[in-house]
């Protein structure tokens, strides 16, 4: 079970609290993780990446045990402890706009 | 007895203005989708109770949301826009092709018989239709397909496919209109369609009567009379009488043409509002003033409204989407403003008061008479 945390927005729009918990099997990566939040919330396809280059919108991050995995390719394995459930993956909203 | 809805989209949520046919106390229920661009908003004339709306966000992208109770609730449909085909090369602001890339949504128009197909005009300029209620979104690629695409460029807002004009006397007609690419117009259901620019002039582009490149900002269109179009170009007023074959400039006395809605009576289709911007380097009302304009000739002869709206150190604009009429008896008109007012009038025009004020600034406004 790999538990994912939200922004407020998103969190909003999938009609969830702060944590949703996804499964994946096999290999934990970045990609895994948003296909099963997608598969298990359709609502969130195209908001945190794109619906056709599957790429990060540029607004958002992704963090997990005190790291910036944004910028890791998305079938990168993601820390022991995320998989494990230990830590959260994290779906971060850039500070930005007023 | 009849009664009023006033959809309204703001840059940090949506709200929904209900009123009885008087049309002098107003229930305002919202923000829906607080902190979400909402840039436009619809209902359906086959199903009043039938609402789409365009959420979009810098950070998560494009969503469309339709209610099926009036806008008490609502439920996220598909979001999944993607060009037919290779999507080629528009203009970029420097003069360069620049691939085509989806933005967001600018305008929702339902069909005017079913409730299930709705055109979307979004950024990139592109149109697209579902027919299903929002399930699935498909291009209607003619459009792109023109010809001209590779030669349109965005305007400072972007290149927004903004105005969806449908001829209920002439199902496969259609207008749109493009920023800043022009007008056209379909005979065919959206299968074809023919640029109709002539007798715009701009003098912002290498060529000021170019078939294609004029910055148009809306189209309005009186629903008995579809051969008539109005036109809020980014300068000029004008008028065409042969399906947009012909353009004719009407601004005629008004103390600026810069502006960006323009909407029709709903009973007199010779009478059009208009709300004078005083350049396109200061988007607000000359002298501070807030000043809607009316013709009852069909243009050319203006007479400044102003009864009810602010006359001095007012710094509003007025944005394209933001004006509607209702179907009462007398019209009702509607405007809102980037201050966050919307204003009202419930006698064409000759007096106005806010139905509500200092909400996010004010994208849309649509209105819906309900019987």
């Amino acid at each position: 079970m790999i538990r994912v945390e939200l922004p407020y927005h998103l969190r909003n729009l999938a009609r969830v609290g702060a944590e949703v918990q996804v499964d994946v099997s096999g290999e934990v990566t970045q990609r895994a993780v948003l296909d099963a939040l997608e598969a298990s919330y359709p609502v969130l396809r195209g908001t945190i990446r794109d619906h056709v280059t599957l790429q990060r919108r540029p607004f958002l991050r992704f963090f997990a045990c005190e790291q910036d995995l944004s910028h890791d390719p998305p079938d990168t394995l993601l820390p022991e402890s995320v998989a494990r459930g230990k830590d959260p993956f994290m779906v971060v909203g850039a500070i930005a706009g007023g | 007895m009849s009664s009023v809805r006033v959809l309204v989209g703001t840059k940090k949520g949506a709200f929904v203005l209900n009123s009885d046919g008087r049309r002098q106390k107003w229930d305002v229920s919202g923000p829906f989708f607080a902190g979400w661009e909402m840039y436009h908003l619809k209902g359906s004339p086959a199903d009043p109770s039938r609402l789409y709306a365009s959420q979009s966000s810098g950070w998560f992208g494009q969503l469309i949301q339709r209610s099926n109770d009036g806008g008490k609730t609502w439920d996220a449909v598909d979001n999944k826009f993607v060009y037919d085909g290779v999507p080629g090369t528009h203009q970029w602001y420097d003069g360069t092709p620049h691939p085509w890339e989806f933005k967001r949504v600018w305008h929702v128009e339902p069909s005017l018989t079913d409730p299930d197909t709705v055109y979307a005009g979004v950024e990139d300029a592109a149109l697209f239709r579902t027919t299903d209620g929002g399930k699935s979104w498909h291009e209607m690629a003619g459009l792109r397909g023109h010809g001209s695409g590779p030669k349109w460029s965005p305007g400072a807002g972007g290149l927004g496919l903004h105005t969806i004009l449908l001829d209920s006397k002439n199902p496969g007609r259609m207008y749109i209109a493009i920023s800043a690419a022009g007008a056209f117009r379909t005979d065919d259901a959206g299968t074809t369609w023919k640029p109709i620019n002539q007798g715009l002039r701009s003098q912002y582009i290498p060529d000021p009567t170019a078939e294609v490149g004029h910055c148009v900002h809306r189209i309005a269109m009186h629903p008995s009379r579809p051969n008539v179009l109005f036109m809020q170009k980014h300068w000029d007023v004008m008028r065409t009488d042969d399906c947009g074959e012909s353009w004719q400039e009407v601004s005629g006395n008004l103390p600026t043409d810069f502006g960006f809605p323009i909407d029709v009576h709903a009973h007199e289709p010779n009478t059009v509002y208009v709300v004078p911007i005083k350049s396109d380097s200061e988007h607000f009302p000359l002298d501070g003033k807030l000043q809607v304009y009316r013709s009852r000739s069909g243009g050319n002869e203006w007479e400044a409204l102003t009864n009810g709206l602010p006359q001095r150190d007012c710094y509003v604009n007025v944005l394209r989407e933001a004006m509607a009429v209702d179907k009462l008896d007398k019209c009702g008109i509607y405007f809102g403003t980037t201050g966050g007012q919307v204003y009202a009038s419930s006698d064409a025009g000759d007096s106005w008061a806010p139905i509500v004020r200092d909400l996010p600034a004010v994208l849309s406004v649509e209105v819906q008479t309900l019987s």
